[in-house]
């Protein structure tokens, strides 16, 4: 496929430091064999093949996203109907995906950070902070669907009953509660992995200066070392965040099943939703495709397009994140 | 402030107090993953108990014994447990398998060609693009694939005659392991292709101009000694994407056909048009059964399965990272 961009342009990497000339001297002979030739000209292909499947997914969800999106459908709830015109909008799955994000990453941020500076900082017992390293990577790799099942079981017992509906004992086990605390496991590994990055990077001597001017470990990774690292923290949290927007099993198993918010009964104002079940963006596309329940995709398309712009908008703050980063600088050593 | 003055600050904020706290902190969080796995293998034993090693075989149709589970649940008379879970598996072979060779070879060619081959503004505008990619919900890539790709492929690469000689077996509307495939690629890619552009940029430099030095040109340099250094990181982006793909539920529910149906490649090439339905959104299909024992039961041990494969696998990948650091990055 992509025969026409498939011709590799003369390598001519323009301004580079010096050993890349020497590379270039040796490009110029006729060192390359066909098979060279073919296999670069597949890099380009494949290379230009991703960058087209970014393009035509962007693309297209624009383009759906402008001609069904109406403003009112961000803020009318979804009600029933007979026509993807009468069903209302998506406002309550909006504001479901940022009570969801918001709470998820408020229980994720401080856990994951706790266990990077135990981590680096401390890390002893060393057989322990083996086994945490390992857990954290087995906790990045369980599926999350198995996480959602593994919530129906703890949030549908009776001692953590008062965080979602329960009626004669048997408790519901759906709430944002319930599902905000299994997402904010699936951003952890990705918060924990980042600021220890960050705190591994900070040289040994400014550690030896804070505790030289007689400052206990404690406030010197308080004051000094969680401030250095505050780029790599907030990378890990906005990959965790997206991470969290997007997880769509755990919401249909731990939160769904409605399109609406639905609150608890005789509880007073923000822990009746919260103790409620309800919906999020991703639960809407799912439900809105025509595989699910609803079979509207208009709407579908509309939310997937509101998703993505999210997405896109912690992309971009990702970026911005580092490029200043980049900025200020890293340690010497 | 306080810390300038270490006995006033030290009760509450005493460096032993805060490893404790911390240490509890980790211990809390490790306590909850082997919760997780006790769990889930207890939920699950009834279901193994009841099939033993059969669980893993062929007989019968899954959808037809996930019924029967759930109804006995439902009349609460003797429960059935019966539940050979063969064409699941193998759809969720077949299905990882087929994505991750695909991805592999793309994947690596992206990343050779990222870190050395790529001008510069390419690379510039390709390793947004893969970030990108990494980052799209997968709910939105089982819309996209549900809405575009599978009544492309139901329409046009499937033919009358196709669909005719099986008609009396499953239904060819598009719902295929060509879909899940290729939306499964297109999401695990990019995931290998920044683990191996990690591996490739580790390798030191010294290595690579020694061979250049002896004349050999830049992509068999690449290749030989590049691509070689980093096996450790090859291996393990391949094994976490593995994790990765055995793990997707939603996608794979919405494209992948939801029919507890076993493509035989012996059939020829239309097995690839076939629908399937891997043990992930298996669960999620039947999600709304957990009310039943039996079922709950069933539910659980397919969980386990891919709680125990993806743990396997991330442990693995995370052992071939740590391998890596032997070589000690430039």
């Amino acid at each position: 496929m992509g025969s026409s961009v498939a011709t590799p342009p003369a390598p001519t990497p323009a301004s580079s430091p010096p050993p890349r000339k020497g590379k270039d001297a040796v490009e110029g002979s006729a060192t390359w064999r066909p098979a060279d030739r073919i296999g670069l000209a597949i890099c380009w292909a494949l290379g230009l093949l991703f960058c087209a499947i970014a393009v035509a997914i962007v693309a297209y969800l624009f383009v759906q996203g402008i001609k069904f999106l109406k403003p009112e459908m961000l803020v009318t709830p979804a009600s029933a109907g007979f026509s993807q015109g009468e069903s209302g909008g998506f406002s309550d799955a909006l504001f479901g995906t940022l009570i969801v994000a918001t709470m998820g990453i408020a229980l994720a941020l401080p856990t994951g950070v706790g266990i990077a500076v135990w981590l680096v900082e401390y890390g002893r017992p060393t057989a322990l902070a083996r086994v945490t390293e390992s857990t954290i990577e087995s906790i990045a790799g369980i599926p999350s669907i198995v996480l959602a099942l593994f919530g129906t079981v703890i949030f549908s017992s009776t001692a953590l009953g008062f965080l979602s509906r329960s009626s004669e004992g048997v408790v519901f086990g759906r709430s944002f509660f319930a599902a905000s605390a299994m997402l904010s496991l699936v951003a952890l590994p990705l918060i924990v992995a980042s600021t220890r990055e960050g705190l591994s990077s900070i040289p040994r001597h400014v550690r030896e200066a804070s505790y030289a001017v007689g400052k206990t470990k404690a406030a010197t990774t308080r004051r000094i070392l969680l401030p250095a690292s505050r780029p790599q923290v907030a990378t890990g949290a906005m990959l965790g965040l997206g991470r969290i927007i997007g997880d769509t099993a755990i919401i249909i198993v731990l939160l769904g099943a409605t399109q609406n918010f639905a609150p608890v009964e005789g509880a007073s104002f923000p822990l009746n939703y919260l103790r409620g079940a309800g919906t999020t963006l991703t639960n809407f596309v799912y439900e809105a495709s025509p595989t699910g329940n609803l079979n509207q995709p208009e709407k579908a398309y509309a939310a997937a397009f509101v998703l993505l712009l999210m997405v896109l908008a912690l992309n971009g703050a990702v970026d911005v994140v580092h490029r200043r980063a980049r900025k200020v600088g890293t340690w010497s050593s | 402030m306080n810390e300038e003055h270490p006995p006033e600050y030290g009760p509450k904020w005493s460096d032993r107090r805060v490893e404790r706290m911390l240490g509890a902190l980790v211990c809390a969080v490790v306590g909850l993953l082997l919760a997780m796995i006790v769990t889930v293998l207890v939920r699950a034993w009834p279901s193994f108990s009841h099939n033993g090693l059969a669980w893993f075989g062929p007989g019968g149709s899954v959808d037809d014994q996930l019924n029967a589970i759930f109804l006995s649940g439902q009349a609460g008379a003797e429960y059935i447990y019966t539940f050979h879970a063969w064409p699941l598996i193998w759809s969720t072979i077949l299905i990882t398998g087929g994505s991750i060779l695909i991805a592999l070879f793309s994947a690596l060619f992206v990343a050779v060609f990222i870190v050395e081959f790529a001008p510069e503004w390419m690379s510039n505008i390709l390793q947004p693009v893969v970030r990108f990619l990494a980052s799209v919900p997968s709910v939105i890539y089982g819309l996209l694939g549900v809405l575009v790709l599978v009544p492309f492929i139901g329409n046009h690469l499937v033919t009358e005659e196709q669909k005719a000689s099986v008609a009396g077996v499953i239904s060819l509307s598009g719902y295929s392991l060509l879909a899940a495939i290729t939306v499964l690629t297109v999401m695990i890619a990019p995931l290998m292709v920044s683990i191996f552009s990690d591996g490739l940029r580790s390798v030191k430099p010294g290595w690579l101009e020694g061979s250049l030095a002896l004349g050999v040109n830049r992509w068999r340099t690449m290749w030989k000694i590049g691509v070689r250094t980093a096996r450790p990181a090859i291996v393990a982006g391949t094994v976490l994407a593995t994790a990765r793909a055995i793990g997707e539920a939603v996608m794979l529910a919405m494209i992948s056909g939801s029919v507890g149906f076993a493509p035989n490649p012996a059939d020829g090439l239309i097995f690839i048009f076939e629908p399937s339905r891997p043990l992930a959104p298996t669960i999620v299909k039947n999600i709304d059964q957990l009310s039943s024992p039996p079922a709950n039961a069933t539910l659980f041990a397919i969980a386990s399965v891919l709680l125990f494969s993806a743990t396997l696998f991330s442990l693995t990948g995370w052992l071939a990272r740590r391998s890596m650091r032997k070589y000690g990055s430039a």
